[in-house]
């Protein structure tokens, strides 16, 4: 999956590396618009921080200052619940009882519970898969596969009748169960790995009397470290932005998660004119962890999009 | 991938050796299906509690009138039938087919141009994570952070164009743009991914044509018609697939600005399904609508394979 993207430049000797190039219109095109499309990519969020260090009044007066307008960090005070109903609604809040520390902590355990599940569990089964024989092994992986084809929303509604006989609607527990055993991708995603290991050392450790329980746990997880922590980041990612599920199971307070809370925010508009410096102070909140595993490990991300692992 | 270069055999566990009395991976026979039912039991019960019967069910439903109180009525045909007749479902699937267009349309075409200039003149990792940061939001987000931007108001787009002498647009307010710019919103948060997907494909055509193609004296165009295109169709057809899958399915933008509106101008077929099925209570009637659009879907990435030739490469 991670090798599409590294090819060395072998490939493109001609390329000068010390002397400069003459000026190519052509070129200097290409690099005008790649600089556009950068733009168009990342200057949003640097509107939104600078929407979430103003305050409403200042933004209705002053739409296009680049730097925020009357500075404050007000917005997210407000969205922490650390102001007053009176201060909020001075400040052009909604005046409601909004915290949403909750949502953050449920955000954390419900993608920390789900990426911790599903990349273990699934792990388990692409061992499964690729290591160990047994007969119906290729029926049951194309079965497997075969549900990344159903759209989410098909499954959701029986799911969502299942969670509900359970009596689990508005619990974590309700929450998790859907993700927490596997992810059809996780598992295509490992087996992959799982099939190109050398079969050698684990061979050697058959024949030392280790059972397949220790040579998954002391071979195969340790050799595998980094496309499962990959696999793991990709999840989590994945698992934080989840909208429609969590919105489905969980719509009460102490179990909704942010980007849900973010939703409900958006709809709790003050007397007409929303609270724009709130919800950019709350939507910068929602991506911030997200901006944060990125900052860490930008590259591994990067690298670990491609279509190698598909054909 | 250097995952397998670590020696891990640096300890030689002492266990009596009991080769002769079980097999070992590399012989034939059913000698691990007990372990493997081991491995695998986490994951099968997720798939067949979360999975596998939930399908079965989804499709069951689709058949019955049911509320959720007491049980569901097997009433055969009926939702189908209803459906049919139904101008708010005809009206969400040209609603979704408009986006659909739209959203793939200019997606694809951005994201292939990116992907070649990425390819001809930059190929560091901080373009391609920058390129690649608004897909790493939410939709949630990226949902919120267009309609502030938007906003008819105070929206910074609107005071742009404003000063170019333009009339203000009611992106979310008006029929006619609440679809653009949906489409538009999710196509700013694909773009990047999209063209991360197709530089790795013109990142695995070999160098050795595009020399070939130079010593003949091939234009630039001519490269492209004749050589990158032909060879970069594999992945091209997958991600068309991926994306317009992915595209059939747009919820989360629109249940957070516009919920359908205005009028009916955004209900597209998830949010509609979402209506029937957890608005009114009606999972049968939604069911039934999840039901034709898994078999759209299928038919769709059915057709793209087939006619795209989408599992042939044109190398050797």
């Amino acid at each position: 999956m991670t090798t599409t993207a590294s090819r060395t430049p072998l490939a493109n000797p001609a390329k000068p590396t010390t002397r400069r190039r003459p000026f190519n219109p052509r070129r200097a095109g290409a690099w005008a618009l790649l600089v556009l499309a950068i733009a168009v990519s990342v200057l949003p969020f640097l509107w939104v921080l600078r929407t979430a260090l103003s305050t409403n009044n200042a933004l209705a007066t002053n739409a296009t200052s680049l730097l925020p307008a009357d500075f404050t960090f007000g917005a997210f005070k407000r969205v922490f619940g650390l102001q007053t109903p009176a201060e909020a609604v001075a400040e052009g809040g909604s005046g409601a009882a909004i915290d949403f520390w909750i949502y953050l902590r449920n955000s954390v355990v419900f993608s920390s519970i789900t990426t911790a599940g599903a990349v273990f569990f699934s792990a388990m089964a692409a061992y499964a898969f690729a290591r160990l024989r047994w007969k119906g092994r290729n029926a049951v992986f194309s079965l497997f596969l075969g549900t990344m084809l159903v759209p989410p929303i098909f499954t959701a509604l029986p799911n969502f009748l299942l969670i509900k006989n359970l009596d689990l609607l508005n619990t974590m527990l309700g929450m998790v169960l859907p993700y927490v055993f596997m992810t059809p991708f996780a598992i295509f995603f490992l087996r992959q790995f799982f099939l190109n290991m050398s079969r050698e050392v684990e061979e050697a450790a058959m024949l030392d009397g280790a059972k397949h329980l220790r040579i998954f746990f002391q071979i195969v997880l340790p050799n595998a470290a980094a496309p499962i922590a990959t696999l793991a980041l990709l999840t989590f990612i994945g698992q934080w932005n989840e909208y429609f599920w969590p919105l489905l199971v969980g719509s009460q307070d102490d179990v909704r998660v942010l980007q849900v809370g973010l939703g409900v925010f958006k709809s709790q508009s003050p007397q007409g004119a929303p609270d724009w410096s709130g919800l950019m102070a709350a939507t910068l909140i929602s991506a911030l962890p997200v901006l944060i595993l990125f900052a860490a490990f930008g590259k591994k991300i990067v690298n670990s999009i491609g279509f190698s692992g598909i054909k | 991938m250097t995952t397998l270069t670590r020696n891990p055999g640096t300890r030689t566990p002492r266990l009596p050796r009991t080769i002769l009395n079980r097999t070992g991976p590399g012989r034939t026979g059913r000698g691990d299906a007990r372990i493997a039912l081991f491995f695998i039991a986490p994951a099968m019960i997720g798939f067949v509690l979360f999975y596998l019967v939930p399908t079965v069910r989804g499709i069951y439903l689709s058949f019955t009138e049911y509320n959720i109180l007491g049980d569901p009525e097997w009433i055969g045909l009926e939702n189908y039938e209803a459906i049919a007749k139904d101008p708010l479902f005809w009206n969400s699937l040209a609603v979704t087919g408009q986006y659909v267009l739209l959203n793939i349309g200019l997606q694809t075409a951005l994201a292939l141009g990116l992907a070649l200039l990425m390819h001809n003149v930059a190929k560091s990792t901080i373009i391609r994570g920058a390129l690649l940061l608004p897909y790493l939001m939410s939709n949630v987000i990226a949902a919120l952070l267009w309609f502030w931007m938007l906003d008819y108001q105070i929206g910074v787009v609107n005071q742009f164009i404003e000063w170019a002498g333009l009339p203000r647009a009611a992106f979310f307010g008006s029929e006619e743009w609440a679809i653009p710019t949906q489409a538009l919103i999710n196509t700013w948060r694909h773009m990047g991914y999209t063209a991360l997907l197709i530089f790795a494909g013109l990142q695995s055509i070999p160098g050795h044509v595009y020399e070939v193609a130079k010593l003949d004296g091939a234009s630039a165009w001519q490269t492209f018609r004749k050589i990158t295109i032909p060879l970069l169709r594999p992945v091209l057809v997958l991600v068309l697939v991926v994306t317009v899958i992915g595209s059939f399915q747009v919820f989360d933008t629109v249940a957070v600005t516009t919920g359908g509106g205005p009028v009916n101008a955004t209900r597209v077929i998830q949010y509609y399904i979402y209506q029937r099925a957890f608005t009114e209570s009606d999972f049968g009637y939604g069911s039934a609508i999840a039901v034709i659009l898994f078999l759209i879907l299928a038919l769709v990435a059915f057709i793209q394979m087939k006619f795209l030739k989408g599992n042939e490469s044109d190398l050797d």
